[in-house]
């Protein structure tokens, strides 16, 4: 799955790997999306896209706007339903699940517009996203029994370590819409790891960073999926940061899914460099390297 | 480190009982003024008393804190607008009717802890406390079949159907009878329920051993009991996971689903809670306050007064919520009437019914008045006071960005105008 070929091949269909059955690719990744298909009315968002997330893997999704990223991630998240294909996570169809169960069972996501609860202190924020994974009940709420007592400040602990390892440690107790825009957006991840997270989703997290947030963001990104064995979907427009970090790319253009490959390949491709910049700009573009271009 | 940045969420040390102590203290300030002090004052002031500041009014709008307090989860907490909470309120006081009462089986016969003055009497008699407990579960089972089709819905929706719920339950009550069952007795409601005991208590000197219409002093003591325990359940949960989910769920319900926080159930349990003390609530109405149930006082109107109650006293404040509900509920059953009074004293006209007739137009002007100055209640929650005070930071520096922008342009186009 991870080679890919290096020329465009001349058929439309996008690369798949013929060799390995379903199951294998489903017991292989923690993530497969099998023949996605998605169709609003006439219109077809997605058309017939299959992809996978390895283990510990950092892998990219990107397109031009409108390509159907954001549509494919909400499949993957279980806001829509896909009219044809089927979602594989950790070996388990999970194309009928609701999203607070995929959730729980380690499916995390952040929102390319910041969604915090705006409200509700940092420490909260990432408590919420706790809940499956704690277990007091309202009657041991009430009275303040020893193990909700227990529960609640192991809770609180779990929530400043990761605070602590987003880097915003000494914000906990703010309130999340006092809280600037870089550390929202680290809350954001925080929040989302208190998920005990087999798969992070990510959708557009450097928007609104300058040059040099964007590059801490690539390490960040490495570290959080070193250290805490996640496995890494990044949906993004700046180029330079996808290139950097993913280890593998998709690339979708009008639902179809027209490469996949490691940066390099990517980088190469023509009909990638076709969709991005036009069919009369790939011949400039080959040379101006499109891979340091940025929306 | 955790203790000191907890002190961020959570009040600490003494402030945090500042609320409870005082409520507690003006509590018994006010059974030993009513029980002891008021009876032996000179007729004139007592009569004033009695006319603006009668004990039994306390009693009543101790039954609407309760009611407030539980509206106060489903709209306060989970954010879930509910315009049929009366629902709950008829059903908590229906079940004190089956319970504590001889409506129409003469023949079923059937005692259990309640007074012994009623140990001969017909009909079932069930002590007023486990009835609470009962009318409590009733009617959160009710609110969790009233909410499961209804809370797929959202905003607007959820609060038009909630307001069918409301009617179809005063309807079915005026109607009676339910599958040609006499479920409700219709207008004519269920009489007379019984009074609470007060058990091993009516053994001391002085106390009653029924709470009958003239023990209003000891029932004070007893339904600021239930409201302590509505205050303390709802304070305790808001602290706890459900808390946290009703609360995010408040903010951003789709945020919250993907956290992993279950929408249908977390608000169900907002529902059931809520619904819950509107159980308490009947029950504490039908038996201390009016003795009876009758289905005309289950109206929409009633909906909206608890809601009004919520909103004026400050949405998700506990303390706030609990001044509001006394604040209305006094306007209501004995300040404008009695202000009516007053008014045709002092210009010799005719109008007191004026006064009462028009509450409902005083209390949409002072609903108006309060969004317009005071939206976040009369003791907003903490959070919400926030909101309503400072710009969220990334937008105000936006702003800021905006503003020095525009002073920037100002300037240059200053400077080549000169």
């Amino acid at each position: 799955m991870t080679e890919a070929p290096a020329a465009p091949p001349s058929p439309p269909s996008p690369p798949v790997d013929h060799e390995l059955s379903l199951d294998d690719k489903v017991q292989a990744n923690v993530l497969h999306a099998d023949h996605i298909t998605i169709r609003f009315g006439g219109l077809v968002a997605v058309n017939d896209v299959s992809f996978t997330i390895p283990p510990r893997s950092i892998v990219s999704l990107i397109g031009p706007n409108g390509a159907g990223k954001t549509t494919f991630f909400n499949v993957i998240t279980g806001l829509y339903a896909p009219t044809e294909g089927a979602v594989y996570f950790d070996g388990i169809d999970i194309t009928d699940t609701k999203p607070h169960i995929r959730a729980a069972a380690g499916l995390a996501r952040t929102f390319q517009n910041i969604r915090l609860f705006n409200l509700m202190t940092a420490e909260e924020n990432v408590m919420v996203a706790m809940h499956s994974k704690l277990k007091a009940g309202m009657i041991s709420t009430i009275l303040r029994l020893p193990k909700q007592r227990r529960e609640e400040r192991e809770a609180l602990e779990t929530a400043h370590e990761l605070l602590d390892f987003v880097g915003i440690g000494k914000t906990a107790g703010e309130t999340a819409r006092n809280l600037s825009y870089g550390d929202q957006r680290r809350l954001e991840v925080a929040r989302a790891l208190a998920l005990q997270p087999k798969v992070l989703l990510l959708d557009e997290p450097t928007a609104g960073m300058n040059p040099q947030e964007s590059a801490a963001f690539t390490d960040f990104v490495h570290r959080v999926r070193d250290e805490r064995g996640v496995s890494i979907l990044l949906i993004e427009h700046d180029m330079s940061v996808v290139m950097r970090v993913s280890e593998r790319i998709t690339v979708l253009d009008r639902g179809e899914m027209i490469a996949e490959g490691g940066p390099d390949d990517i980088r190469s491709d023509e009909r990638v460099v076709e969709a991005y910049l036009g069919k009369s700009g790939s011949e400039h573009a080959a040379n101006a390297k499109p891979s340091t271009r940025k929306p | 480190m955790a203790a000191v940045q907890r002190a961020s969420v959570r009040q600490q040390g003494v402030s945090r009982f500042v609320w409870p102590i005082s409520m507690l203290a003006i509590v018994i300030v006010m059974f030993v003024f009513y029980n002891n002090i008021e009876p032996n004052l000179q007729t004139n002031i007592a009569n004033g008393i009695n006319d603006w500041l009668p004990v039994a009014t306390f009693n009543e709008s101790m039954v609407w804190i309760i009611m407030a307090l539980g509206l106060n989860v489903v709209v306060g907490y989970a954010g879930l607008l509910d315009l049929g909470y009366v629902a709950f309120w008829a059903i908590g006081g229906y079940a004190a009717g089956w319970l504590m009462a001889q409506p129409w089986a003469n023949s079923w016969t059937f005692h259990l802890g309640s007074p012994t003055y009623l140990s001969q009497a017909p009909g079932i008699h069930v002590t007023f406390w486990l009835v609470l407990i009962v009318a409590g579960v009733v009617c959160a089972i009710a609110g969790i079949i009233i909410g499961a089709p209804t809370l797929r819905l959202r905003g607007d929706y959820l609060a038009l159907v909630t307001l069918g719920f409301g009617e179809m339950i005063g309807q079915i009550a005026q109607n009676g009878k339910v599958a040609g069952i006499n479920l409700t007795n219709g207008d004519t409601g269920i009489a007379s329920i019984d009074p609470i005991g007060t058990g091993w208590f009516g053994n001391l000197q002085g106390v009653p051993k029924v709470l009958t219409a003239f023990d209003d002093t000891y029932k004070l003591l007893v339904l600021a009991v239930l409201v302590a325990v509505c205050m303390f359940i709802s304070l305790r949960i808001r602290d706890g996971r459900l808390g946290r989910a009703w609360l995010a769920i408040r903010e951003d319900e789709l945020a919250a689903s993907m956290m992993g926080v279950p929408l249908v159930r977390t608000k169900l349990s907002a529902y059931a809670v809520g619904a819950f003390f509107g159980g308490l609530g009947g029950v504490g109405f039908a038996s201390a306050v009016t003795g009876n149930v009758a289905s005309s006082r289950f109206l929409f109107s009633v909906s909206i007064t608890v809601l009004l109650m919520v909103v004026l006293g400050g949405m998700g404040n506990v303390w706030g919520v609990t001044i509001g509900a006394v604040i209305l509920s006094w306007v209501n059953s004995t300040g404008l009437s009695q202000f009516g009074v007053q008014f045709d004293q002092w210009t010799g006209l005719h109008v007191a019914d004026k006064f009462q007739q028009n509450q409902f137009l005083l209390f949409g002007v002072v609903l108006v008045l309060m969004m317009l100055f005071r939206p976040g209640g009369l003791i907003p929650e903490k959070r919400t006071k926030k909101l309503m005070r400072e710009a969220p930071r990334t937008e105000a520096e936006s702003l800021g960005a905006d503003i020095t922008e525009a002073e920037v342009e100002d300037e240059i186009a200053l400077e080549e105008s000169r």
